[in-house]
């Protein structure tokens, strides 16, 4: 880890106005990532500016318009065991209890989470090229051990993916992003925010210098009466996903009025196919129709020499979540394959 | 670093100057002058000379260090001394009251929860922080929701024994 100075925020406006020092500033929140890069001297910083003592945006609020805003320094575990979060988005509480460990989910903060970078061996190995550590001295995960890499998006530049469990229900939530910087407050729509690794893999997500998330915002749709979420991985617990599957349905008998699926663990940002939730609109819930669905949302993967067996992976993972959702009482802890 | 033993002194770094943190250490007062990158872990080890809590993998994957903050389970090894300034820190040496073990320390022994002990420490602060949450309600949940600690003996099975021993005497209480 580099030397670095210490500075702590009093509010967003202070942190944002440090950051435009001429120095390297990096906001410092729950840590459990940042502090971790930087022990790995995979990340510098000059001065770290904590905005843990920040006294906005620590709570968890109702909007006015039925959904729910998640403070951005809120933790991780307070949101998933939040009894607004539990009742009316247990979708988004199942995928948070899927990541990391119960002391990791205490000290990350909601922002955090959407912040957190790759898992990728080769990024982590700082011997080796890496287009996400190193821009332009190439992708050692192309031609190397590619398990846990994506399936979904990449480019010869990169085919890291994207870890977060959170992120995976947020996108399938349509939530929206709420930042403030120098320039002043903006949303940004989930969607939008990650970015595909496209020829700038280096840059994770669609955040402007200085800028600091403030809230989470979730429509007030949250699919609370089917919803399910799945992670497959190498260990039952403790892991990243391999691949993991957001789903909220809703339904009117047997008939599917709404469908939203996100894959995660695939891509280099969770993963929505709007043709398939548009395709299952109308359709009877059965295994056949989300197997369809599957074939829509993987369509044009591409598998290298260690992680093919993702393809096939994902689409009976969505088949399963999809079957998963119509019984959610039945989930297991640690979002293990149930029903 | 120097690595004087228990009471590391800050060294200065030029242009980097110690701050002081004070802490409530097993509810006594702790006071560390520490450089920003000190980490709570080695605060704690180095600097107060609370040696009890581990240093495993130091990367937040095993979960050794385990503490209690403010009465919640952290990982202090991947948080800055710096940002727990004020916070009171409970530390395995801290849990036993007026000589009598921790109720889970007993069940530990008794199931003999560990071979070589270097998890211990932090599989029971975790066991704390978890039982205080109260969210754990069946054996599989308390497995899911101890997985943050990692056991390399092979004791994992007789650790979720003690565990549920505390917790089910909780419950009949």
């Amino acid at each position: 880890m580099n030397n670095f100075n210490y500075l702590r925020a009093s509010d967003v406006q202070d942190a944002i106005s440090q950051s435009a020092r001429e120095a390297d500033v990096k906001y410092l929140a729950g840590g459990t990532n940042l502090i971790d890069l930087m022990k790995y001297n995979l990340t510098r910083a000059d001065i770290l500016v904590d905005i843990n003592r920040i006294s906005d945006h620590r709570e968890i609020t109702e909007l006015p318009d039925g959904g729910l805003r998640l403070g951005a320094f809120v933790k991780n575990a307070a949101t998933a065991w939040n009894h607004l979060v539990e009742e009316h988005y247990p979708l988004l509480s199942k995928a948070i209890l899927a990541g990391a460990s119960a002391q990791i989910r205490n000290m990350a903060t909601n922002g955090g989470n959407l912040l957190q970078r790759t898992r990728c061996y080769y990024f982590y190995d700082a011997n080796v090229p890496c287009n996400k550590r190193e821009p332009g001295s190439g992708c050692s995960a192309i031609t190397g051990y590619q398990r846990i890499m994506a399936i979904l998006g990449t480019t010869e530049h990169c085919i890291a993916v994207f870890p977060s469990d959170m992120c995976v229900a947020l996108a399938a939530l349509d939530a929206v992003v709420q930042v403030e910087g120098p320039q002043g407050m903006r949303s940004i729509h989930f969607a939008d925010f990650h970015r595909l690794p496209g020829d700038t893999p280096h840059i994770d997500n669609n955040l402007k210098p200085g800028e600091i998330i403030t809230g989470i915002d979730l429509p007030a749709k949250g699919f609370s009466k089917n919803y399910s979420y799945l992670k497959l991985r190498d260990r039952n617990s403790y892991a990243f996903a391999l691949v993991s599957v957001a789903t909220g349905l809703e339904l009117d008998g047997e008939t599917i009025t709404d469908a939203r699926i996100a894959l995660g663990g695939v891509a280099h940002k969770p993963w929505r196919v709007a043709a398939a939730e548009d395709f299952l609109k109308g359709k009877t819930a059965s295994g056949e129709n989300f197997r369809q669905a599957a074939e829509i949302i993987v369509q044009g993967a591409v598998g290298y020499e260690h992680n093919a067996f993702k393809i096939e992976l994902a689409k009976r993972a969505i088949v399963r979540n999809c079957m998963m959702a119509l019984h959610p009482e039945s989930q297991l802890p640690g979002a293990q394959p149930s029903a | 670093m120097t690595t004087d033993y228990p009471d590391m002194q800050a060294e200065t770094v030029e242009n980097f100057t110690p701050q002081k943190v004070t802490l409530t250490v097993n509810q006594k007062p702790v006071e560390l002058e520490v450089l920003p990158w000190v980490s709570l872990l080695d605060g704690l080890r180095d600097y107060a000379g609370l040696t009890g809590t581990k240093k495993g993998c130091d990367h937040g994957q095993c979960g050794a260090c385990t503490v209690l903050c403010d009465g919640e389970r952290i990982l202090s090894c991947l948080t800055l001394a710096v940002m727990n300034d004020g916070s009171e820190i409970t530390t395995i040496e801290g849990i036993a009251q007026e000589g009598e073990l921790h109720p889970l320390q007993k069940a530990f022994i008794e199931h003999d929860a560990f071979q070589c002990g270097y998890c211990t420490p932090g599989q029971i602060c975790s066991a704390i922080g978890m039982l205080n949450e109260g969210k754990a309600k069946s054996r599989e949940e308390v497995k899911e929701l101890m997985s943050g600690n990692l056991c390399r003996c092979g004791a994992n099975t007789n650790i979720i024994d003690a565990i549920m021993e505390v917790k089910n005497q909780l419950a009949h209480e």
